[in-house]
């Protein structure tokens, strides 16, 4: 019989949620009690609402317990691992029988995620016996030509999963036309969409893969150098990609000559990006790559003409790559029987905001909006009422509840307003302000704007400022038209992505929650009761006690009554700083 | 845009000019040769500091022969270069659209009001920065903040408080 394994998630959301202690916790049992079980770290399992996760695989099946801390940890070794019965109030995922949380990963196909969770990153050894290297030594060994590679990758429909949805093959295919003696390869990972960490995931949880796809983009293209650039605010990411590197050069599948092909040289280097969301635009990337500012330049030249230091260059993200290896391993057809007509494969996406089960999916293309969120993610927290999911990050939108049949591809998407994005999905309640979200995304494009472009520079200040004063209660007729105004123009006159998408988030929000934006500046009212400039506190008559702990709380003194009678709250003098609402323990303080 | 620039003369503290610049001529000469050697210049300068010293921007310059403006211009340029010095704990509240939608607002506002400062200044004691930061990639804990390399999940304005005490109590012992 095999030993017992137990695999502790370590990826940054696990950690942070005290992962760390819990590994170290059964490690000690381990110790102490001379325990014969092997104890694993393994990347993100995915079910970050459930963390930490630990999974027990034993001769009868796998199981996975949530929500563990040390005691439970104890618990969990003492009976499962030790006396071989497992401790079910704790399951949350197992084969052997169904559990309330089953659908989140039933409803999944994993192809980019296929090792997260699975295998302990920092060892080159698990990717290999995963199938890892296989896809890039089968190349080399076959002798199949760059052109038939081009052709599969074609073939399998991947589009870049960074957002801007072009067919990864031809973007190969172009740089593999350039003739140069020097190309380069280039990883983006320089995931800044707030509310995105899919690529964090398949970095921290399985870099071994996005290591592999490089280097068949290498073969294929005919590239020596990769750079992988990556947010310095992911330093687990950047740690775990080292450890990969050094591995496989000592394996010799990165360096001279690898797999014993003469002339077949590949070398990849990671890069600490230095803060700036417009670095994930592809001009931009590489001027800070080359150590500047990094600032777009015009399209054409394409970088696969001319890209980083003047050579020909191709740039994919992470969750490209890690696709890489499966589609050549496997062939074409397992990548491209998931999906529409378009839209092939897989998607990966970061389900977060008021959601039950908030995590990291991997759906087939074609599901609905609909069955992601209620299916996977089981519903709205605490069972409020769904309003609207936010798509794309900054440069997408808002794609209302009566649109949550529409089907998850990059055409459909598009065509709601919102954009495929890199898989960002923040769901919103009716308690979520939509003019306030409009406010946050306009106040995040507009400090990441580079300033090169005057109107996307000086346009989306103004578009804040006008956003702003509709939140405070101090919107005036005209401001819905001059939003629209400017909106247009700063998409028609920005050189980079960041400019021409950062008026969506305002344009979604009209298109489907005018009325909101009419309530903030015509009434005066936030109806989602978010914007506290808009509110008005009031006191239930019928649900005070009277224990004048509000009143205590004033910092105003605007509350007033009689111990053990109502209270009430002068409005001249409220400032609408919510503590009373916060400390009433009666639920008396009403919100209109 | 982003807008920062060095404090002026008057407004800076004494530690911007108690640095010891040896400490750098190491990773000059280490980087001085290689192309696009701006970034991971400053980046090794901050490591050491904290922030990138005005004394050191000459020092670079002078030695590795770069411009002073294309120096100060990449400095500007990305978020992560401080011009000037923080304090001993840097507290990053997160401010991605998933922290956002949980209040975290609300966290900074508590935050502010605990540490008596606004968001990007440092205590008196040099003790604490606060900085807000968007999407620290933990968005299923939202909302989150970091403080040195420790992530702190589904926050509230109390415990978010609560932490820096901790962190104050241990400090002053």
């Amino acid at each position: 019989m095999e030993k017992t394994q137990v695999l502790v998630g370590l990826a940054s959301c696990g950690i942070a949620a005290g992962a760390g202690k819990v590994y170290d916790k059964i490690l000690d049992i381990r110790q102490a009690e001379k325990l014969d079980f092997s104890v694993k770290r393994t990347g993100c399992i995915g079910m970050c609402y459930r963390e930490p996760l630990i999974e027990v695989i034993d001769a009868t099946g796998s199981y996975l317990y949530g929500d563990v801390d040390e005691n439970k940890a104890l618990e969990i070794v003492e009976k499962h691992v030790k006396s071989g019965e497992p401790v079910k109030e704790y399951i949350v995922f197992t084969d052997l029988f169904k559990t309330e949380d089953n659908e989140f990963i039933e409803g999944q196909v994993k192809i980019a995620l296929r090792n997260c969770g699975v295998i302990d990153p920092e060892d080159i050894n698990e990717y290999e016996t995963r199938g890892g290297y296989k896809a890039i030594s089968g190349l080399v060994e076959g002798k199949v030509t760059p052109e038939a590679v081009i052709q599969n990758v074609i073939d399998s429909g991947i589009r870049g999963r960074g957002g801007g949805g072009f067919p990864t093959g031809t973007k190969w295919k172009f740089a593999y036309n350039s003739k140069s003696d020097v190309k380069y390869i280039i990883c983006n990972a320089d995931e800044g969409d707030p509310g995105a960490f899919m690529d964090r995931s398949v970095l921290e949880g399985d870099p071994h893969s996005v290591l592999e796809g490089m280097t068949i983009a290498a073969y294929a293209i005919g590239a020596s150098d990769g750079v992988i650039y990556c947010r310095a605010e992911y330093p687990l990411a950047i740690k775990r990609l080292n450890i990969a590197i050094e591995q496989s050069k000592k394996k010799g599948y990165l360096g001279k000559n690898i797999f014993g092909k003469e002339g077949f040289n590949f070398d990849i280097y990671v890069k600490e990006g230095a803060g700036a969301f417009v670095c994930g635009e592809e001009t931009a990337l590489m001027a800070s790559v080359e150590g500047k500012r990094g600032m777009p330049r015009k399209r054409p030249p394409f970088p696969a003409v001319s890209g980083l230091w003047k050579q020909p260059t191709n740039i994919n993200n992470v969750e490209t790559f890690a696709n890489i290896p499966s589609i050549i391993l496997n062939g074409p057809q397992s990548f491209n029987c998931y999906g529409t007509e378009k839209s092939k494969g897989t998607k990966v996406f970061a389900l977060t905001g008021k959601i039950k089960r908030g995590g990291l999916v991997e759906v087939p293309m074609g599901i609905t909006i609909r069955e992601v969120i209620f299916k996977l993610g089981g519903g709205i927290q605490n069972n409020k009422k769904f309003k609207a999911v936010q798509m794309g990050g900054p440069s997408g939108g808002c794609i209302p509840e009566f649109l949550a049949d529409t089907i998850i591809d990059y055409d459909s998407v598009n065509a709601t307003g919102a954009i495929m994005g890199s898989g960002g999905m923040v769901v919103m309640d009716e308690t979520t302000c939509m003019v306030d979200m409009a406010r946050f995304f306009l106040d995040f494009t507009q400090k990441e704007s580079c300033g090169k472009c005057t109107f996307c520079r000086i346009g989306t200040k103004r578009m804040l400022e006008i956003l702003t004063r509709i939140c405070e209660g101090e919107g005036k007729e005209g401001d819905i038209e001059m939003l629209e105004e400017l909106a247009v123009h700063i998409k028609n006159t920005s050189l980079c992505g960041l400019g021409q998408t950062a008026p969506n988030p305002v344009i979604t929000s009209l298109k489907y929650f005018r009325n909101e934006f009419e309530a903030h500046i015509n009434n005066k009212k936030c109806p989602a009761g978010t914007c506290k400039k808009l509110l008005t506190y009031t006191v239930i008559a019928d649900k005070c006690t009277g224990c004048t702990v509000c009143a205590k709380n004033c910092s105003v003194n605007a509350i007033s009554g009689e111990r053990k009678q109502p209270h009430f709250i002068n409005q001249d003098a409220c400032i609408k700083c919510g503590v009373c609402y916060n400390k009433c323990k009666f639920e008396a303080i009403s919100l209109t | 845009m982003r807008v920062k620039r060095i404090l002026s003369a008057e407004k800076q503290s004494t530690n911007q000019n108690e640095v010891d610049l040896s400490q750098i001529t190491s990773l000059i000469q280490k980087y001085k040769t290689k192309k696009g050697n701006i970034i991971p210049l400053l980046q090794g300068t901050q490591n050491l500091y904290g922030f990138v010293p005005r004394k050191a921007f000459l020092k670079i310059s002078e030695e590795a022969n770069i411009p002073l403006n294309d120096l100060y211009g990449v400095a500007t340029f990305y978020a992560q270069f401080r011009l000037n010095p923080v304090g001993k704990h840097i507290v990053k509240v997160c401010h991605g659209t998933a922290c956002h939608v949980q209040n975290a607002t609300a966290i900074s506002i508590a935050l502010e009001e605990a540490l008596n400062i606004k968001d990007g200044e440092t205590t008196p004691d040099n003790l604490f920065t606060l900085e807000s930061v968007a999407c620290l990639g933990c968005c299923s804990l939202a909302p989150v903040m970091m403080i040195g390399d420790d992530t702190f999940g589904k926050l509230s304005g109390k415990s978010a408080v609560n932490i820096i005490k901790e962190i104050k109590m241990k400090e002053n012992n």
